[in-house]
């Protein structure tokens, strides 16, 4: 081994955008939530966006942890309402470019409502949600995206409900940008996340990303690194497929891609029209403008 | 914990990158090592204080600094820099000089 | 600070209890609202979402109850002034994000025209019985202010005030208002903007590096930043640090729990508010708040009439309780009557506070309908009886 220097960390493209001084973070060894915090970090710092005015917004759970590790103005809100919390901050102040990242359980579970919701009124929300089909922080649940006869704590004998093809889900309920990738596809991963990042509505990223300590384990796929490779022998490249086609099932392969992009007039876009033009000079814009200094 | 930079990369044209990595943050995941390109990641014998294996660089003139490592990685322990002319950008360089 | 002219609707109107606390929250600052419709509250933000858009605010019909009362508080920290009204099973909904604004210290106010409950209960009907709710609802140990209206007018000018005490304290407002003071139309003055304070927000002045988002200044209360400053700050629904990570140790929570908690309770004196009719003399007091305490006054009439010297103690502000004046009350008066839509909430409260030395009666009310006066005036004129057999 050569002789240990001292780390020139500032060199480190995403240490600008990490809360440094909060790691070791909590994930276990082999998650793949901090794999993608690191291509979001890479696709922040491409993005050249003032990321004073980026904020990212997490639900409860492993992947509730992410704000707290980024640099951004970062707020960690209750299960499942991180989406309803981003479109509050979103519209007090457009100016914002709102993040929200979560997880499964978090987002389509309990917030499985705000989820839906939020894509149909197209408000302009950037969500990244990581998928490990499991409940983690509480011990390995079964989720609603759990393949069927995947083993978890709640389903000792398989899980016996299907899961939510989520692509198909944010397409149908209205979102304008849909794709998949999992945590192999780093690079793509931060690509996505950069067109997120100035698309305008809601566009929806899941991240299918390995749970190895509970789901991993459980399910007899290995640890994080076999789970990985896992993903790299099933993953199907398939950009543009119909997202009906790319539900998930246990051992089956992975569609991955971008599946829509799409225009669509944005909630706001829509509010200040449909405003603008009932109203006509009597409309006092939005909230934003009167936001006390 | 120190971090570990590579020996001094010889100024050949063969070499064009390496890698820089923080020892202490490493969960010993393994993603660096299997996913890196040339192959030129294994882990060290060593513990870290955490107790797992980090990696090492095998082959200082295989690595061409592309960086996947440090996209991969989970805990933002590693990081693949270009080097110019054999030399790693300043800001590494300086540290490194200091040691 | 001043009102906003452009938010003052200011003249005389004749208002119902509704309408009246959309145009406290305007005139306050209020610029979101997010809500679900549930009667009898509604009405509040149908008027928002009329006259929103004209003052530069907008309304925000959210899925549901939990989605509105985060989606204010995200609203909140993007630098808006924001409520969400709602009653009885949207109020149970928005338990989760009381406690979330109270632990995040996030300015907000939540109106809760009460009905008849349990359950979907008596949808248009009116009960009180949501008090200790308003109080305990969320889980956990926090304070916060609750404040009872028994008016339009008192609707306008206590969602005002809800408002400011929310930005001066950094805690979730409840304006407890019930169905018949929410659907009771009377007149209404709203004065010019001048004369109407308005809490501003309680922001930093110093710079990111210096500033330390939870820590508090002698009042207990930190000062606030919001999105998109440069500050990049970090809130959490977690027992936190004074920098807002997530510190899950048994001294952090001691010292944050204690703090939110004292932050109330130290100020507490500042807080209470209450009004009193013929206490000064009175061997009977009836407390009681919201519409009860219009019937009761009329008791409390009925009683004098009869030559019992009766009084009034209504709570304006409920949380914190006025728990001074009623242990001070209860050296010298014969015996408390607590006159309230449930069945027994506030009772128990005013019982503490007596802490033995007069006795608490309750006058229960199943909700529906108010009291009729003479339900109340027997149990004073039973009180009153009763202690002069003891002596």
């Amino acid at each position: 081994m050569s002789a240990p220097v001292e780390a020139p960390l500032a060199a480190n493209p995403v240490e600008a955008v990490l809360r440094s001084f909060r790691m070791p973070h909590i994930w276990c060894p082999g998650c793949g939530i901090g794999t993608t915090v690191n291509c979001f970090a890479r696709a922040l710092e491409q993005s050249k966006l003032n990321l004073d005015k980026v904020v990212v917004v997490s639900g409860i759970g492993c992947s509730g942890r992410v704000a707290g590790y980024l640099d951004l103005d970062s707020f960690h809100t209750t299960h499942g309402r991180a989406i309803p919390f981003a479109t509050g901050m979103k519209i007090a102040n457009p100016k914002l470019t709102v993040v929200v990242y979560s997880g499964d359980g978090d987002l389509v579970g309990i917030g499985g409502n705000h989820f839906i919701h939020a894509a149909r009124r197209n408000l302009d929300l950037k969500v990244i949600c990581i998928n490990n089909f499991t409940y983690g922080m509480t011990g390995g649940q079964m989720g609603p995206t759990t393949p069927v006869s995947a083993l978890s704590s709640t389903t000792p004998f398989g899980c016996f409900e299907p899961g939510f093809n989520l692509p198909h889900l944010a397409e149908s309920a209205g979102a304008v940008y849909v794709a998949r990738w999992t945590t192999y596809h780093v690079r793509q991963l931060a690509h996505t996340m950069g067109e997120m990042l100035r698309k305008n509505g809601f566009s929806f990223l899941e991240i299918i990303s390995p749970c190895p300590t509970l789901y991993g384990q459980r399910n007899r796929l290995g640890d994080g690194l076999a789970m990985m490779k896992h993903f790299k022998q099933q993953s199907v490249l398939r950009h543009g497929a119909p997202t009906k086609e790319v539900g998930i099932e246990l051992q089956g392969p992975i569609a991955v891609g971008k599946f829509v992009d799409i225009e669509r007039p944005s909630f706001l876009d829509v509010m200040n029209e449909q405003l603008g033009r009932t109203l006509e000079a009597e409309y006092a814009g939005c909230v934003k403008d009167h936001v006390p200094d | 914990m120190p971090e570990e930079a590579p020996p001094e990369a010889k100024k050949t044209k063969k070499v064009r990158g390496t890698v820089v990595i923080n020892l202490a943050r490493c969960k010993g995941c393994g993603f660096c090592i299997a996913f890196c390109p040339p192959q030129v990641l294994e882990f060290a014998e060593d513990y870290n204080p955490q107790g797992y294996h980090p990696p090492r660089l095998t082959d200082p003139d295989g690595c061409t600094g592309c960086d996947l490592c440090g996209l991969y990685c989970p805990d933002f322990a590693i990081y693949g820099i270009m080097l110019k002319n054999g030399a790693p950008p300043s800001a590494a360089r300086e540290k490194s000089d200091e040691s | 600070m001043k009102a906003d002219p452009i938010g003052v609707l200011t003249g005389t109107h004749f208002f119902d209890g509704d309408h009246a606390c959309c145009e406290g929250a305007l005139a306050a600052g209020c610029r979101f609202a997010a809500g679900y419709p549930i009667t009898p509250s509604t009405e509040i933000v149908e008027r928002f979402a009329q006259r929103a858009p004209l003052v530069g605010g907008m309304f925000l019909q959210m899925e549901d109850e939990l989605a509105a009362s985060i989606a204010i508080q995200g609203a909140v920290w993007a630098g808006a002034k924001a409520f969400t009204v709602t009653s009885g099973p949207g109020f149970s909904l928005m338990m989760e994000h009381i406690g979330f604004a109270a632990m995040t210290e996030t300015p907000c106010v939540i109106v809760n025209v009460q009905r008849g409950g349990p359950s979907t209960g008596l949808p248009t009907l009116p009960g009180q019985a949501d008090m200790m709710q308003a109080r305990w609802g969320s889980h956990g140990d926090y304070e916060l202010i609750a404040l009872a209206p028994s008016s339009p007018q008192e609707c306008f000018d206590l969602t005002i005030h809800a408002f400011n005490l929310a930005e001066q304290y950094r805690v979730p407002v409840l304006v407890m208002m019930d169905e018949c003071v929410g659907h009771m139309t009377e007149k209404v003055v709203i004065p010019p903007a001048s004369e109407i304070e308005v809490a501003p927000r309680r922001y930093t002045r110093l710079p990111r590096g210096e500033y330390v988002p939870f820590h508090a200044g002698p009042d207990g209360v930190p000062e606030m930043v919001r999105a998109g400053e440069g500050y990049r700050i970090h809130v959490t629904g977690m027992t936190h640090d004074e920098q807002g990570f997530p510190a899950p140790t048994v001294e952090a929570q001691q010292k944050l729990v204690q703090r939110l908690v004292e932050k109330i309770r130290r100020n507490a004196e500042a807080i209470v508010r209450y009004e009193e009719t013929g206490v000064e003399d009175a061997e009977v007091v009836v407390v009681a708040y919201g519409i009860t305490a219009r019937v009761a006054r009329r008791a409390v009439e009925l009683a004098r009439q009869q030559g019992v010297r009766a009084g009034l103690l209504r709570p304006v502000v409920v949380w914190p309780f006025p728990e001074n004046r009623i242990a001070e009350l209860a050296r010298r008066v014969r015996a408390f009557v607590v006159a309230e839509m449930n069945l027994g909430q506030i009772a128990l409260e005013v019982e503490r506070c007596s802490a033995g030395n007069a006795p608490t009666v309750l006058v229960p009310h199943g909700g529906g309908a108010v009291h009729h006066p003479e339900e109340i005036l027997e149990v004073i004129l039973a009180q009153a009886r009763t202690e002069e057999v003891l002596r």
